[in-house]
């Protein structure tokens, strides 16, 4: 029988709530003496009140990991993966209970951490290795491994002021990368660099655990990560387990208590949203839903229907009513206009009015997006003018159809491959690949990334 | 047992608790990091003479300018006496570690903060950072003892058999750096405040230590008080070392008692603080 890799008792981190504690002055606490000897004494009164100003970023957090083992911790912001993670690596105490982790212990809650501007490319692997754990021997030894990693070998040299994001970020997760201790702790760090990068780092995590016994604990936001590297998952809520299994269940359970959470089917007010426009007809509300699928997830490739509540203050002609689709803060991906498509305005007299806008297929993969309305009128000559319009409306979170395979890029577009070889021909390999290729033929639309 | 481990690796049991309950830094563990603690140091110099015009000549030009206000203000304006020896090398013998003590205290106090991203974000014994910062000062140190030396071949003054001794005064002065280094960087992280004593202390503390003037002007019953600085105790006994100026044994004894306490009592603070760090900071 071998003892867990990780073993984690009734565990519980308590945090002080209030600004007082963050910047406290040694005025505070001098003017804060007579109170302090007062509230001695009243022991009871600054017990409650002490509770009050607290709370509990994880409590009785129980679970274990067998060594080589790999688990994934999944739940929204707030639920105290951080803290979790912060807990195991010794950041920081925890209020109650223990943690307790036989083997070698590495840590990447960051990547790049200690990486110094000033300093060159060279000279920050070697300082990264060590912060994290590396013996000099073991960071020469690696160097070369590292820097082929990263691909920067023509900018060794160079500080690291002088690098663009890209770049550093590609340099620091090359030094992670190579940290091989025998239980590794990693935070949401992959959420950073490009998919190809992302996909370079997932791949050397699978190989670090499936091939060398590494026991790993991996937090992150992107699911089809955690599916794809962890058969076991926890699911944190709170502050406590809220599910503990096979990833694949703890996943869907996730995701189908999250789709209530984003508001699928349930209707979002928009009465205070940050907005523009005259105001002459202005939105209530939005409401988004998926009546196509079984669950109500709106999902990658399926259909989307957004409703809006609008309240029309005299009579007007809207001749533009768009459902834009964009990445948080980012670019818009789609605009459904159906109203200017169809180049039939809509008429509202004084008074509220719904109307729903349909996606036939939301060709966008998994991820999360921001829906955002707006009316208009304008067009043929006329200069537009924009009633209302709120570009932060609702969250959608759109679920993978199927596949657990790691998407890269914002759309969906179908797509087909077809294979003319010039090399020495060899018959019987050919034969084989003729069905193949007649069956993508007979109308199949295979599409590389997602599976339907 | 993990099959790929070659060597006889028994595994290295963590346990995090609410507290350790333990008096003093973890000091195997402090040994354990000593890699980072190497790299910490080496960046900190590095980084430091980078993208300045003359590098590390700076290390060499603050004491040896404060040296030369010293001499006209104190020696040319005030006749300070200076023991018979030529005022701007008692002076500067002096402005060696006292520069060091300085710029080590200041360095640390403000270590913690300045290493924020290393305290949220990666674990190992929160010591190292303010202890880096002494480090680092130490090379600066050295260069301007090279200065030192040349000036005792210009001005022909023989070394005596007294210098054995620098490192224990050189480590009389970290003790003492480390300790009050290590107490404000800790307080550094809850209280501010520090931020805007540690200039205005270092500014006083010059005062009572015997760097522009000789330690004979202070009276004889006040000796021990005086003594109570530590750094009263390693510039005397630099002077004695290097320009070879009577030294009492009883303020070095003070001396080292103090610089130790103070190194005792900033590692006990700095222990009891340093587990809500990542929280505080």
């Amino acid at each position: 029988m071998n003892a867990p890799a990780i073993e984690v008792v009734h565990l519980g981190k308590r945090y002080q709530l209030g600004e007082r504690e963050q910047y406290l002055a040694l005025r505070d606490l001098l003017a804060d003496a007579p109170s302090r000897l007062l509230g001695r004494i009243k022991h009871s009164d600054d017990e409650s009140s002490r509770a009050r100003a607290h709370t509990w970023a994880l409590r009785g957090v129980d679970f274990t990991v067998a060594p080589g083992e790999v688990l994934g911790i999944i739940g929204n912001n707030g639920a105290g993966k951080s803290t979790l993670l912060k807990i195991l690596s010794r950041i920081t105490h925890p209020t109650e209970g223990r943690a307790v982790m036989r083997g070698r212990m590495g840590s990447l809650l960051e990547v790049g951490s200690g990486f110094h501007p000033e300093l060159t490319g060279a000279e920050n692997i070697r300082l990264n290795g060590a912060i994290l754990g590396m013996s000099r021997s073991e960071v020469q030894a690696r160097f070369d491994e590292i820097v082929a990693f990263s691909g920067l070998e023509r900018f060794l040299d160079t500080p690291v002021k002088r690098y663009s994001t890209g770049m550093y970020m590609r340099l620091a997760f090359a030094v992670a990368a190579h940290l091989e201790p025998e239980i590794l702790v990693v935070d949401e760090v992959l959420a950073v660099g490009d998919a190809e990068f992302q996909e370079k780092c997932i791949g050397r995590m699978s190989e670090l655990s499936t091939g060398h016994g590494r026991t790993v604990l991996f937090v992150s936001h992107n699911l089809d990560a955690v599916k794809q590297l962890c058969p076991r998952s926890i699911w944190l809520e709170n502050g406590q387990v809220r599910a503990d299994g096979p990833t694949s269940e703890i996943v869907h359970r996730y995701l189908q208590q999250n789709v209530a959470l984003t508001s699928a089917g349930s209707w979002t007010d928009l009465t205070a949203a940050h907005r523009f426009g005259t105001g002459e007809v202005r939105f209530d509300g939005v409401c988004f839903g998926a009546p196509d699928d079984p669950e109500g997830a709106p999902r990658s490739g399926g259909r989307l229907t957004v409703d809006v509540c609008l309240t029309a203050r005299r009579h007007v002609k809207v001749s533009s009513l768009a459902v834009k689709l964009s990445i948080p803060h980012g670019p818009v991906l789609i605009s459904a206009d159906p109203v200017m498509d169809g180049d039939v305005p809509l008429e509202f007299a004084p008074g509220e009015h719904r109307v729903r806008v349909e996606i036939e297929s939301v060709d966008l993969n998994a991820g999360s997006y921001t829906i955002g309305v707006s009316m208009a009128r304008g067009g043929s000559g006329r200069a537009w003018s924009v009633f209302d319009a709120v570009d932060d409306a609702v969250q959608l979170d759109l679920g993978s159809p199927l596949g657990s395979r790691l998407v890269r890029g914002q759309a969906v577009v179908p797509c087909r491959s077809s294979l003319t070889s010039f090399t020495e021909p060899s018959p019987p390999t050919r034969r084989t690949d003729a069905p193949r290729r007649a069956r993508a033929a007979a109308g199949r639309r295979p599409s590389p990334r997602t599976t339907r | 047992m993990t099959e790929t481990t070659v060597d006889n690796y028994t595994p290295l049991i963590t346990v995090n608790e609410p507290s350790s309950g333990k008096l003093l830094p973890d000091l195997t563990a402090l040994a354990r990091s000593r890699e980072v603690l190497y790299f910490l140091t080496w960046r900190d110099v590095k980084v430091r003479y980078k993208q300045t015009a003359i590098g590390a000549a700076w290390a060499i030009l603050q004491p040896l300018i404060a040296m030369v206000i010293f001499t006209v203000v104190f020696s040319h304006w005030a006749s300070v006496p200076s023991e018979g020896l030529p005022y701007p090398i008692f002076t500067y013998c002096a402005l060696v570690p006292w520069t060091f003590f300085s710029t080590a205290l200041t360095l640390a106090a403000g270590s913690l903060l300045l290493n924020e991203k290393l305290v949220t974000k990666v674990y190992f014994p929160r010591l190292i950072i303010p202890l880096a910062a002494v480090c680092g000062t130490l090379v600066d140190m050295g260069l301007a003892t090279i200065v030192l030396v040349v000036m005792m071949l210009f001005y022909g003054i023989a070394p005596t058999i007294g210098l054995v001794f620098v490192p224990l005064f050189v480590l009389v002065a970290c003790a003492a750096a480390v300790g009050l280094g290590a107490l404000l960087a800790a307080l550094n992280v809850r209280f501010r405040d520090v931020r805007y004593i540690v200039p205005f202390l270092v500014q006083l503390w010059i005062f009572v230590t015997p760097v522009a003037y000789s330690s004979s002007l202070v009276p004889a019953k006040w000796r021990w008080a005086y003594a109570l600085n530590p750094m009263v105790g390693v510039i005397e006994g630099f002077r004695w070392a290097f320009l070879g100026v009577p030294l009492s044994g009883g303020t070095v004894a003070i001396s080292v008692v103090t610089a130790a306490a103070m190194l005792l009592v900033g590692l006990i603070v700095f222990r009891r603080m340093e587990d809500t760090f990542a929280d505080e900071i």
